[in-house]
């Protein structure tokens, strides 16, 4: 394309402000709709993402319950509570992967420390419970089978516990009182859970069985298994768990208040699946909005090329070729498109960057952003389209008939 | 220049065709100025559009300039009538948004010409034609004969070897339609071939050569004292 082609066609649409501005607004108007809408649909999955943050997103939890059914000769209404039986069990299934149970201590677990008193949560779990809860330890180490296997009266706390209690003072190797107890402060950890979370103390299970009379108990038992395992695959694995703990237990495998579980596969792999289908959505809506801008400008140039049918006339008398014409609606067609679809992502990216500044952090979007290779692809996308969308009055002005042309007037 | 050879033309309407040119056979030469006479139906803005490479014709043949021009593609006919031939019409056709000048330019922007020389050669050739004054007015501030002189220098700007003219002082009045034809003489007077397709007698009393056409053939081809 010459500079000459330029004026021509900076000089053709200054000819039309208005038109070519309404054009150009329609096709910005669809891509600003596209970035918006796909920022608001990453906004939304981030935020449910955040909210699965705290526990691995592939991990079953399973929690003892009452029966409803009479089984075996025996009434409702019986508590269903796991032991070190169970885990044992579990620990034997092939695609159980981290298992780890959970003991809450009871009774008085007032926590101390050199005078200084809190109250904090106090789970008594296996070493693998770092896994599935998202532990990260900062310093000294998390609870290990040795822990276990010596009953160690050991604690691995929280950063807010640390914060509490032994402000300038580096708690690893210090005593804490817990109850009455003193454990041996091994580890601190972090928990992307945030500060909930990390007012935790943990303690080895064994250990928190023994000393708050426990005995065999479990309260919970949870597990990972392998990322890649399907929403069926996790529901079957569901279903051979129960079976095994319903006959440690005696209660009826299909009584589901026997034996509550929270299966984080299905409900992220919905999530996931309602995330796909919203994606899916947001795409169809916002390339139809870009589409109809497009049709917009293929149905002006048809126009144009209606109204110049004498000027085209004359100028292919004089000389000008079907393919210089061809390229005359075309490098039309192409400009206006790319030109307003810039235009649409630069607003629309920086109506994002906006919101994510100045809209306060909120239960329903996180984090909104367009994915710029996803807009690169759409604005090039666009510009094949306006290809596609000059074609056709390209092509018309191409035919015109220089002597139907020139008659008219 | 011109050399016509049992040319043929039928329009294909829906049911049947209607043949407007007839065998029809006819040499001008180089430098030749001829006025092509006929009643409408005649054949004569058919005969125009292909002798202007607008149109296609059946068989027979047509050779421009020693050229035989047959089943040209659409580019190669545009090249053609950009180097070839200059174009004047009834209605002038000039481009209402654009100047005197870029309006004769037009044809030069075609066949490449860079903007400044182009508009320079423009400019030059309004001067010829009495316009040097009117450079940068639009069609709508001129004048119908001045129209007519920018249409003129349009035709000329590309130097071409034939001036085709289509009823070029049909919109004019009789003062103004003389002036027009002085200049389509001295045009001529330059070696350069003229066609000129009128209904005015006054028109063709004025060349050297009348060809009459009548139901697609040439009825009479007559050759007289011009001017």
């Amino acid at each position: 394309m010459s500079l000459d082609s330029w004026v021509e066609l900076l000089e053709r649409l200054a000819r039309h402000p208005l038109r070519t501005a309404l054009t150009m607004l329609a096709v910005s108007w669809g891509i600003l709709m596209l970035v918006l809408l796909m920022a608001a649909g990453t906004g939304l999955e981030n935020n449910v993402r955040w909210e699965f943050r705290d526990d691995a997103v592939n991990s079953i939890w399973i929690y003892g319950g009452r029966t409803s059914r009479p089984f075996e000769g025996h009434a409702v209404g019986r508590r269903v509570r796991f032991d070190n039986d169970d885990f044992a069990s579990l620990a034997e299934v092939p695609a159980v992967d981290k298992l780890t149970g959970r003991f809450y201590p009871r009774g008085d677990t007032t926590v101390s420390y050199d005078g200084r008193k809190g109250s904090f949560n106090i789970r008594a779990t296996h070493p693998d419970h770092k896994y599935v809860e998202g532990t990260l330890i900062v310093a000294g180490r998390f609870i290990d089978e040795l822990d276990l296997k010596e009953r160690r009266k050991v604690a691995v706390i929280g950063q807010e516990v640390v914060k509490f209690l032994f402000e300038g003072i580096d708690p690893i190797g210090e005593w804490l009182n817990v109850g009455g107890v003193n454990y041996q402060i091994i580890g601190i950890f972090e928990d992307v859970g945030g500060p909930g979370e990390m007012r935790q103390i943990y303690l080895p299970i064994t250990t928190g069985q023994l000393v708050y009379g426990g005995g065999e108990r479990i309260d919970q038992l949870m597990f990972t298994v392998d990322p890649d395992m399907t929403i069926d695959e996790s529901e079957r694995l569901t279903e051979q768990v129960r079976g095994q703990i319903a006959r440690h237990h005696h209660f009826d495998p299909s009584d589901r208040r026997a034996m509550r579980v929270r299966n984080n596969v299905e409900r992220f792999g919905e999530i996931q699946a309602i995330f796909g289908w919203i994606r899916a959505f947001i795409w169809i809506v916002g390339v139809g909005t870009v589409l109809a801008g497009v049709v917009g400008v293929s149905n002006i140039l048809l126009v144009s090329v209606q109204e110049r049918t004498s000027e085209i006339g004359l100028r292919k008398a004089v000389g000008a070729t079907p393919s210089s014409l061809i390229g005359m609606v075309m490098q039309e067609a192409i400009v206006l498109t790319s030109v307003a679809g810039y235009g649409g992502v630069v607003v629309g990216v920086g109506l994002v960057e906006v919101v994510r500044r100045y809209v306060p952090e909120n239960d329903y979007i996180r984090d909104p952003q367009a994915d710029l290779g996803v807009v690169i692809g759409a604005v090039a996308l666009l510009v094949a389209l306006g290809t596609l969308a000059g074609l056709f009055p390209a092509l018309r002005a191409a035919n015109i008939d220089p002597i139907t042309a020139l008659r008219e007037e | 220049m011109i050399r016509l050879e049992a040319l043929n033309k039928s329009y294909v309407m829906s049911e049947h065709s209607l043949h407007v040119l007839k065998d029809l056979s006819l040499e001008i030469a180089e430098g030749e100025l001829v006025a092509i006479m006929g009643s409408s139906g005649s054949g004569k803005s058919t005969l125009l559009n292909v002798l202007g490479l607008l149109d296609r014709y059946d068989s027979g043949a047509y050779h421009l300039g020693g050229k035989l021009a047959r089943d040209l593609s659409e580019t190669e006919a545009a090249k053609l009538r950009n180097s070839h031939l200059g174009f004047v019409f009834q209605s002038f056709h000039l481009l209402p948004f654009k100047t005197a000048v870029e309006n004769v330019a037009l044809p030069l922007y075609y066949s490449g010409v860079a903007r400044r020389k182009r508009n320079a050669m423009a400019a030059s050739m309004l001067e010829r034609v009495g316009l040097g004054d009117r450079l940068d007015h639009l069609p709508s501030q001129l004048s119908g004969g001045q129209k007519q002189r920018v249409a003129i220098a349009r035709a000329l700007v590309t130097d071409p070897k034939v001036l085709l003219a289509d009823e070029p002082t049909g919109a004019l009045d009789s003062q103004t339609s003389t002036e027009i034809l002085e200049l389509l003489l001295e045009v001529n007077a330059e070696g350069r071939t003229v066609v000129i397709v009128t209904h005015e007698p006054d028109v063709a009393a004025r060349t050297r050569r009348v060809i009459h056409l009548a139901d697609g053939r040439i009825g009479e081809d007559r050759r007289q004292e011009g001017g």
